[in-house]
């Protein structure tokens, strides 16, 4: 487990001691420095890429769990075989290899843009964005669905409820914690995502994934050393809290 | 009326799913010019030595993966409730730095004057040549998809009823005989969702051939990469070896779920 726990974690130690390192050199550390953290903030290559991400990550996201609520709603409606066949539909993205993905993207995107004179770029890349995160939108909410006693929202109705508001007094808040998680899950990947955003992304915009590859090519800055570190204790802040918080409250209710 | 709601999401799949899907068959069966051929397959047949070589590194890298994170997700299952989330969020803290930035400083630890080399020159031993290695390609992959092989078996641990596994030790079973008899098929789905969720990236990877493989040990999806924005332009070749990576793909995985009984498999 502790053996694991190292495999694990010594990229990122060795990453993160290097955001201090003097010199550029990846392999040997010659002194303490913050300097790299007030570069990084100068740097406009790094700092567009990042804003370019997190505008496409937002997007995406936000849009994907628009389409993937509205599309769970109705799937969930629908008789056994098309809502089989839909699912299946739905896993498709997943279980694809993503070089696949993006390469048929690609094609589509070329194909067309070739004939209707526009090129690939930021809407190409958010709507590649959106395709991969639908599905996982989707198959956070199905299950609440599964989980919902379906009278409840003909006992609303019954009740004197429209369907309308019905639906967002019934529904709504026993499907929202899929539509949340979905929501998160789909921004983490829009985040993250090389290798659809490389084939989709054309040559004139950047993302932060694509910068540090092209840096890979050659060499990485340790400025993006200092970025990461910064996003990774970030995000260990949040979940650090995030745990906290939980067991503060399965403390107050009685661990069962 | 609330069908209606999924109509733009068919849609949706539809143009950006099922069209590029097609457009990949289409390419892989015409020529430049669009005339039916079937050349493109069989110039695929040029490059086994890199299609076996891929998937003989991905099925390595699954297969440690899964000696790894089977008795990892065992301890994650039986540890006491409370700590079970904290455990699990440090095994998947470190898929939050970047994948490339990660893979990147593999370079850095393995190269001959990375950091592994000048700590064991301290004593006097190598350098080894690690770097550049079809050892490093699948240390890479197991590193980079480790944590996909560990949710799904934990997730179906979790869920096994602890009265189950007490039944077959009060009945006489001793620790590898409950191992394999009970614990081992119920969690086949978590099993087979692993290996599926290691095998797929690691056998279409690019990432990790180019960066710790060298430009020597190139495996299918660098071979794609190069078709379509690399030297050898060239997307009809590059979609008809897409089409046959799906097609592998799908024949592992029509095998794999042979031994899957349960109906509703456990997606992540």
């Amino acid at each position: 487990m502790a053996l694991i726990l190292l495999f694990l974690y010594i990229p990122i130690f060795v990453l993160i001691v290097f955001s201090f390192n003097v010199t550029k050199s990846r392999s040997v550390f010659s002194g303490f420095t913050f300097d790299w953290y007030i570069k990084l903030f100068h740097n406009k290559l790094i700092m567009t890429s990042l804003l370019n991400t997190i505008i496409v990550a937002v997007a995406a996201s936000v849009l994907a769990t628009v389409l993937g609520t509205a599309a769970a709603i109705g799937i969930n409606k629908m008789k056994k075989l098309p809502k089989t066949l839909v699912m299946q539909g739905t896993n498709i993205p997943i279980v694809n290899p993503e070089i696949v993905m993006g390469v048929s993207l690609m094609l589509l995107f070329v194909f067309f843009a070739a004939r209707m004179n526009f090129e690939l770029g930021f809407v190409t890349l958010i709507i590649a964005h959106i395709t991969f995160d639908v599905p996982y939108v989707i198959l956070n909410i199905m299950p609440r669905f599964r989980q919902m006693n379906p009278h409840l929202y003909e006992a609303a109705q019954d009740l004197g409820c429209s369907p309308i508001s019905a639906f967002f007094k019934v529904i709504l808040p026993e499907i929202l914690p899929g539509i949340i998680s979905g929501f998160l899950m789909a921004f983490t990947f829009s985040l993250d995502d090389f290798v659809v955003s490389y084939f989709t992304i054309g040559a004139t915009s950047q993302t932060l994934p694509i910068t540090i590859y092209s840096m890979t090519r050659r060499k990485v800055s340790p400025e993006i050393n200092a970025l990461s570190t910064i996003i990774f204790v970030v995000v260990v802040t949040v979940l650090v809290i995030k745990n906290i918080a939980e067991r503060r409250n399965s403390v107050k209710r009685g661990v069962r | 009326m609330k069908k209606l709601l999924s109509a733009p999401y068919l849609l949706w799949m539809a143009v950006f799913i099922i069209v590029p899907l097609g457009m990949v068959a289409y390419f892989a069966f015409t020529t430049e010019t669009g005339a039916f051929t079937l050349d493109n397959l069989a110039a695929v047949s040029q490059y086994s030595n890199i299609f076996i070589r891929s998937i003989w590194l991905a099925a390595i890298a699954t297969i440690i993966c899964l000696i790894i994170a089977y008795p990892l997700a065992l301890i994650l299952a039986k540890i006491d409730k409370s700590y079970q989330s904290t455990v699990l969020m440090i095994v998947m803290l470190p898929m939050w730095m970047n994948f490339l930035l990660r893979t990147y400083a593999w370079m850095t630890l393995l190269g001959n004057n990375g950091l592994i080399n000048n700590f064991l020159s301290l004593f006097g031993i190598g350098p080894f040549e690690m770097l550049n290695t079809q050892g490093a390609v699948v240390l890479g992959m197991v590193y980079n998809y480790l944590p996909y092989m560990i949710l799904p078996l934990y997730t179906v641990m979790a869920k096994i009823d602890k009265s189950v596994i007490e039944a077959a030790q009060d009945l006489g079973c001793n620790g590898a005989k409950t191992l394999f008899k009970v614990t081992v098929p119920l969690s086949m789905p978590g099993i087979l969702s692993g290996i599926t969720m290691v095998f797929v990236p690691a056998i279409s990877t690019f990432i990790i051939s180019r960066m710790l493989g060298g430009g020597s040990n190139l495996l299918i999806g660098d071979l794609i990469e190069m078709q379509f924005l690399g030297n050898s332009y060239n997307p009809n070749l590059g979609a008809a070896i897409s089409l046959v990576l799906m097609v592998i793909i799908l024949l592992i995985m029509t095998i794999l779920n042979q031994f899957d009984q349960d109906e509703d498999r456990v997606l992540m």
